[in-house]
């Protein structure tokens, strides 16, 4: 089955752009393809101009692209510790350990030897992007971080990406949250059966654009692609 | 005193039973593999140590220094060329090629080895034992491999819990596309478990072929001991492992002593028991 179809875009450098859509319009399959988890039928992902596409997800690791993903998916059999640990597997050359991550939740000193299946989903999913920091990433794949979880946690969680911003991390996001995708991101495209519908900044886009490209009403607007 | 006697012989047992059974375990707890050539390769090991022993004229515990090794070479082969294609397909082809590959196995031994049985000489080993009263001694050779069996596991779990490595089998057994996502390279992983797990076998099979004397076909046999060793203890978790071979051992001996044919038998009813009465077995674990 075709999930994607004519989907281009590019990331720069400590920015965010947030991938928004309806479910099954593709935009898990296009983070997890970027991930390494896919194999795209054909089409290229590049880094730094450079060809990816065949590289497995693990090697994508080394060189930077890591993916927190949909379900957080931590290992039950590792403590919060590990969890943290397993994703310095690969870590390129950085600033991040465990004992930065705890700074920036400091709640986890305390649990950082405790199996994580016993924490909140808000609590998994910062561990989640605690190991992802733990490869020091340079694109930060995020998807559907807000899944399950209360708004004001969401919020919270969002609210660290600008402390990666500044140290030049490029955040991809996934987020069927799409208040929460424009509130945080330099740049949104609207996905829809596979297709980029709608482009923009977060300031150009009016909510009647999104509601139009989100359920696609309307034909696209000049200027997407 | 006899019947003392008998659970401590047992016990012993129980050892070269875990020994057995701990690469079975490791292999399903990680890829979920059942790899019925297990027992297979254990008599191919003794085989091979045989080689070595008559080859370069060294006694046998320097011929698992030699045979281990090369058998971990062997598992990691094994694992990424023909069990991982398989695992690539689904679980039941996994279960349908090590069934292959323990036919193979056994009419290449029986080719190239006869179907004459051989033991490994393990000399003074096998007759030298403690006299602990004067009814009970125990053998030099079953103290060793009981030892061997408790270090083997503690070492195994030792490193699957804090080596970095063995964090990565724990965490590619829980999720493997996680696994890869963190930066596993999940393949390379499953080959070091099957490499870790070949090798435990290559040292049962040299613990069994100097207990007793080895043909082509016998390792069927031991692939069902090592089995329930593994099931009554608690699949996946290694201490578990031991102490379902200690029951098993025990169980055998104890049965052998009321009745010298009862001893296999016993063992089997044991297992039915905890099977019917505990399937997931006395200890439940993940690998830890």
């Amino acid at each position: 089955m075709e999930a994607l179809r004519e989907v281009g875009f590019t990331l720069a450098a400590g920015e965010t752009v947030a991938l928004i859509g309806a479910n099954g319009a593709g935009k898990s399959t296009l983070l997890r393809t970027i991930a390494g988890l896919h194999r795209p039928s054909n089409g290229s992902v590049r880094l730094d101009g450079r060809e990816i596409t065949t590289l497995p997800a693990h090697a994508r690791v080394a060189r930077g692209v890591v993916l927190v993903p949909e379900g957080r998916r931590l290992f039950a059999s590792l403590t919060l510790e590990e969890n943290l640990l397993i994703g310095a597997t690969r870590a390129r050359a950085g600033s991040w350990n465990v004992d930065r991550v705890i700074e920036l939740f400091p709640w986890m000193a305390d649990r950082r030897s405790r199996p994580t299946v016993h924490l909140s989903g808000g609590e998994q999913q910062a561990v989640a992007i605690g190991r992802a920091l733990m490869a020091n990433p340079r694109v930060l794949l995020l998807d559907e971080l807000s899944l399950g979880l209360a708004p004001a946690l969401v919020k919270r969680l969002y609210d660290i990406l600008p402390q990666l911003l500044a140290e030049g991390v490029s955040i991809l996001l996934v987020e069927q949250d799409v208040t929460q995708a424009l509130r945080v991101s330099d740049y949104a495209h609207c996905l829809l059966e596979g297709r980029i519908t709608l482009s923009g900044r977060p300031s150009e886009l009016t909510p009647a654009h999104v509601e139009a490209a989100y359920f696609g009403l309307v034909a696209r607007p000049a200027g997407a692609g | 005193m006899q019947w003392v006697n008998a659970v401590v012989q047992g016990i012993l047992l129980g050892g070269l039973y875990a020994l057995f059974a701990c690469g079975l375990s490791l292999m399903f707890g990680v890829m979920r593999v059942v790899n019925l050539a297990h027992g297979d390769f254990a008599v191919l090991a003794a085989y091979l140590a045989l080689a070595v022993i008559t080859g370069l004229h060294v006694p046998v515990l320097w011929s698992a220094v030699i045979v281990a090794p090369l058998f971990a070479a062997v598992g990691y082969t094994v694992q990424r060329f023909i069990i991982q294609r398989s695992l690539d397909v689904s679980p039941l082809t996994t279960l349908l090629v090590t069934f292959g590959l323990s036919i193979v196995l056994q009419n290449a031994m029986l080719e190239a080895f006869s179907a004459d049985s051989h033991s490994l000489p393990s000399g003074s080993l096998a007759a030298g034992s403690f006299q602990l009263t004067p009814q009970l001694s125990v053998g030099h050779l079953s103290l060793i491999v009981f030892g061997v069996a408790v270090v083997v596991i503690a070492a195994l779990q030792l490193f699957l819990s804090r080596a970095p490595l063995g964090r990565q089998i724990r965490a590619a057994a829980d999720d493997q596309e996680a696994a890869g996502i963190v930066g596993a390279d999940v393949r390379h992983v499953f080959g070091i478990a099957a490499a870790i797990a070949f090798a435990t076998v290559a040292l049962a099979g040299i613990a069994f072929g100097s207990y007793s004397s080895f043909d082509p076909g016998a390792g069927p046999q031991r692939l069902i001991f090592a089995f329930e060793a593994v099931v009554i203890g608690g699949i996946g978790s290694l201490w578990g492992t031991l102490l379902g071979g200690i029951i098993l051992g025990v169980a055998q001996a104890v049965g052998a002593q009321v009745d010298s044919g009862f001893g296999v038998l016993a063992g089997h009813l044991v297992f039915l028991a905890v099977l019917a009465l505990r399937p997931s077995g006395l200890f439940r674990g993940r690998l830890t």
